[in-house]
C-alpha cells in the first residue's frame, strides 16, 4: 500500500506528503532515535510520539516510508518544512502508538 | 589507483536543530553519484551517529568522507573530553548522556554499536581531554 492509501484508509492528518508513492513495506515503532537507526527497515511506516527536528533526519536516513506521529502530539516549530523539503512524509494520528500500529497492519496487510 | 572524492564539514557543537546536516548532505551526494541504495543507507546512517555523537558528548568537531572506487572512508575527529573505556562506549545501553539530551530521543547507547554493525571497519582512536577521532570503512 503506498502512503497516500494509508493516509486515506486511516484518515490520518497530513502534515505534509511530498512522496506520496512510497510503498510501505513494514512498520517499526519507537521512540529512542538509535534503536530506530538500528531497526527500523528501508520502506518501514516508523510510529513515534519524538516530534522533534532530529526525527526527520532520522526518517531521512533510516530511509522509512513515512512518520507517522501518535497521539496526536504537538510538533515542533519549523519541522513541517524541514520534512517537505527532505521529501519526508510526515503523518499524524490521534491514536496511541499500540492502536496506531495494529490499524496500519491490517490497512497495509503487515 | 584514482585519487578519492573528499567532502569536508564543520560540525557545530551546540546547534541541535541543524544536528545531522553533513550526513544528509552526504547521503543526497552519494546518491547523485548512484551509489546502491543499502551502501547509502549504512554510509549516512553510521556518519550519523558519529556526527551526532560529536554534537552531544564533544561539542562538535569535523566530518570528513572520501569517496574511492572499492569503499568509502567516513573520519570524525573532535577536541572533546576523549572516551576513558572504549570497549564500555561500545556496549549496547551505555550512555552518559545527560537528560536534556534524553528527552530528545538520544542516550540509549546504541549509537556506536549501530556504527560498528553498519560498517565494515571501525577504529576509535581516544584520549581522555584530548578528543577523540573514529574512522570508518564501508565497502562497495
Ligand atoms: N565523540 C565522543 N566524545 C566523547 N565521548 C563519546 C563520543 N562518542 C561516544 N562517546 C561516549 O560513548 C558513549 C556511548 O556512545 P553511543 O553513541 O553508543 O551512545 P549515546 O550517544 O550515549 O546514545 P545514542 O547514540 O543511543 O543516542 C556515550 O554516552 C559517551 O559517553
Ligand atoms: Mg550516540
Amino acid at each position: 500500500m503506498t502512503v497516500k492509501e494509508l493516509t486515506e484508509a486511516l484518515s490520518l492528518e497530513v502534515l505534509t506528503m511530498p512522496e506520496p508513492d512510497r510503498e510501505i513495506t513494514g512498520g517499526y515503532a519507537g521512540d529512542l532515535l538509535s534503536w530506530v537507526m538500528g531497526r527500523a527497515r528501508s520502506g518501514d511506516a516508523w510510529v513515534t510520539i519524538m516530534t522533534n527536528m532530529n526525527v526527520v533526519a532520522v526518517a531521512s536516513l533510516a530511509d522509512t516510508a513515512c512518520v507517522v506521529i501518535a497521539e496526536a502530539a504537538e510538533i515542533d516549530a519549523g519541522i513541517v518544512e524541514r520534512a517537505e523539503s527532505q521529501g519526508i512524509n510526515l503523518l499524524r494520528s490521534a491514536d496511541p502508538i499500540f492502536a496506531a500500529c495494529s490499524r496500519i497492519a491490517a490497512a497495509c496487510g503487515l | 589507483m584514482t585519487e578519492g572524492i573528499r567532502f569536508h564539514y564543520d560540525v557545530d557543537g551546540d546547534n541541535f536543530t541543524s544536528a545531522g546536516e553533513a550526513s544528509v548532505n552526504v547521503k543526497k551526494k552519494l546518491r547523485q553519484m548512484g551509489f546502491d541504495p543499502d551502501v547509502i543507507r549504512r554510509v549516512s546512517i553510521a556518519m550519523y551517529e558519529g556526527e551526532i555523537n560529536m554534537v552531544i558528548h564533544a561539542d562538535g568537531g569535523e566530518a570528513d568522507v572520501e569517496v574511492l572506487s572499492d569503499k568509502i572512508i567516513i573520519t570524525l575527529a573532535d577536541k572533546g573530553p576523549g572516551i576513558p573505556d572504549i570497549e564500555q562506549a561500545m556496549q549496547e545501553g551505555f550512555s552518559t548522556a545527560p537528560d536534556n539530551i534524553r528527552s530528545l530521543g538520544f542516550g540509549a547507547g546504541m549509537g556506536l554499536p549501530n556504527m560498528k554493525r553498519y560498517t565494515d571497519s571501525l577504529e576509535i582512536e581516544s584520549e581522555v581531554g584530548v578528543g577523540t577521532t573514529v574512522r570508518m570503512t564501508v565497502n562497495v
